[in-house]
């Protein structure tokens, strides 16, 4: 078995594609976890579909596309915030127009440049993770730097925002500044992600590894760690069943990374479904499961 | 924080009662025609108050008097839209790092995956200042703010497996690590047990003696009232202030709760 998963190796895609896989799942999990915490895992979602344009029109004007992906990733949340600030309709609702509105955007201008040009929208969308270009990891690999830095130098004030964003602001900490931070964070990764997992998927990549370490262990940091580790797990495995099966990157990476999840909910020590609470003597599993549903 | 002196209460004096007084402690905050509106609702209303330090000072009033907004507005948490407020001789929205601030239980998400040690800590994020480690006072600060609310124990738990009474205990050893001038509580005492009351409010109190401003917004009218100094008595606009005997006169409640506080004092006891 290991011959088998050491072999393809030795092509330079392969390695090319090893790298980001690592280096995606790792700023995945970590950025990943303040979405899950600060339940904003929409925002991701929000922010991730509305790359396109920007990537569209840096591609027309003949742009670095990861730099335009990140402008209308980082102005797709302050559209957020605009509206929120300057209408009485709700956060959840003026993401879901924001991002929508920007996502058919992309994807009409897209579609409009690919037909004379080598541009793939479904690599956008889904992933293409064997299909990376030298320039492209180390674009991803100074991204990867970048945000590890900053998580690591920022931990303590983005905790306590992130924790109780009253009791910082009111201890004097910026928290506007902290906010924005934390969404140019959550852009560049999307940014960095987007040629493994596509930006469809990439939420799973972002909220699955640290909701999954959120179920094993109790502090953020090994939230973190933990999630890295998940993460890097399912990108890698993905990476393998996309070469193995030529199926795209991103549903593969998903489809792993929710796999480890649901081993998480069902056998955790100290939370799972099988093992928490005790199932009570002769009643079947399913069916005590089934009635918490309906009792809600 | 102590009403006993010790080597690290480095800004106190002894004065010549026996009490101690802290240098940078006593400084009053000034509150003048104070307004917030959010969009068409006007939730506070010009606003005039002195809070002295040295005393456990109350904010009372029915629900939607605007207690907690008077308080968050005092901190420029939410924006007013006339007035000022001044702590000694410079705003106190200016002077952040002096002030300690819990909010309500409400506002807090008990899942979050932090223990007691890593809320406390966020006590002396500021004082640490950008980009360093905690230094080893800062932890034994935090230690002994924890020893001194009876939660050293309980240390590495996280916080969601706490009961509310000893969250809150938490969320006093966090603001005592943050040895500010001015500390300010929102309703610490909803759902929590009697013991706990005590606890805290005898912290209160040392902070209070200590030369400290202590606000604190209370939920009822009951037995807790006794424990306070000052009140502030709240319905949109200022009905009352100063000594508690005072706030509480017949006319003053009536102006505040209308025909409803008897009521609300029975239930409350």
């Amino acid at each position: 078995m290991w011959h088998a998963l050491l072999e393809p190796l030795q092509y330079e895609f392969m390695q090319r594609s090893l790298v980001i896989a690592i280096l995606v799942g790792l700023i995945c999990a970590v950025v990943g976890s303040y979405l899950m915490v600060q339940r904003l895992a929409l925002l991701g979602d929000a922010i991730s579909h509305s790359v396109l344009p920007g990537l569209a029109i840096a591609f027309m004007i003949g742009a670095n596309i990861f730099v335009g992906a990140f402008i209308a990733g980082v102005f797709s949340t302050m559209a957020i915030a605009w509206i929120r600030a300057r209408s009485p309709i709700k956060e959840d609702a003026a993401m879901g127009i924001v991002f929508s509105a920007f996502f058919a955007l992309g994807v009409t201008l897209i579609t409009l440049i690919q037909k004379d040009n080598k541009i793939d929208l479904n690599h956008f969308l889904f992933g293409n993770i064997l299909g990376v270009t030298r320039q492209e990891v180390l674009d991803t690999a100074l991204i990867s730097a970048f945000v590890l830095l900053v998580v690591v130098l920022l931990y303590k004030e983005l905790l306590f925002y992130t924790f109780d964003s009253l009791g910082a602001q009111a201890a004097g900490l910026p928290v506007n500044l902290l906010n924005f931070g934390l969404m140019v964070l959550i852009a560049l990764t999307i940014v960095a992600s987007m040629k493994t997992v596509g930006v469809i998927l990439v939420l799973a990549l972002l909220i699955t590894p640290g909701a999954t370490a959120y179920l094993l262990v109790q502090r953020l940091h090994n939230v973190m760690l933990l999630g890295a580790g998940i993460g890097i797990t399912a990108s890698v495995s993905g990476m393998y069943l996309s070469y193995f099966y030529n199926v795209p990157s991103g549903p593969a990476i998903v489809l792993v990374v929710s796999g480890l999840f649901l081993l998480a909910l069902l056998f955790s020590p100290t939370q799972g479904v099988f093992t928490y609470p005790a199932a009570k003597q002769g009643e079947p599993l399913l069916w005590r499961e089934l009635r918490g549903l309906w009792r809600g | 924080m102590r009403t006993q002196p010790t080597p690290c209460d480095t800004g106190s004096t002894q004065a010549s009662d026996g009490q101690i007084v802290y240098m940078n402690g006593n400084d009053k905050i000034l509150v003048s025609q104070l307004a917030v509106q959010y969009r068409a609702v006007q939730a506070l209303r010009d606003v005039n108050l002195v809070i002295h330090p040295g005393r456990v000072v109350g904010i009372i009033g029915p629900n939607g008097a605007g207690k907690s907004t008077l308080l968050q507005a005092m901190l420029g948490l939410v924006p007013a839209n006339h007035g000022t407020v001044r702590l000694g001789n410079a705003p106190l929205a200016d002077q952040l790092s002096r002030v300690a601030y819990v909010p309500q239980r409400s506002q807090i998400d008990w899942t979050y995956p932090a223990t007691v040690w890593d809320v406390v800590m966020m006590g002396r994020v500021r004082k640490t200042g950008w980009f360093r480690r905690f230094s080893a006072p800062s932890r034994h600060l935090a230690a002994a703010a924890l020893e001194r609310v009876g939660m050293s124990a309980y240390r590495d738990r996280p916080i969601g497996q706490l009961s509310g009474g000893q969250q809150q205990r938490v969320f006093l050893a966090r603001s005592l690590a943050q040895e500010a001038d001015v500390y300010c509580f929102d309703e610490p005492f909803v759902g929590i047990d009697q013991k706990t009351q005590d606890v805290i409010f005898q912290i209160f109190h040392e902070l209070a003696q200590a030369g400290k401003v202590v606000v604190v917004i209370n939920h009822d009218l009951g037995e807790s009232i006794t424990h306070f100094d000052d009140l502030i008595l709240l319905n949109t606009e200022l009905i009352a202030s100063g000594p508690r005997e005072q706030v509480l006169s017949p006319e003053n409640l009536y102006r505040a709760y209308g025909g409803k506080v008897v009521f609300h004092q029975g239930e409350a006891a």
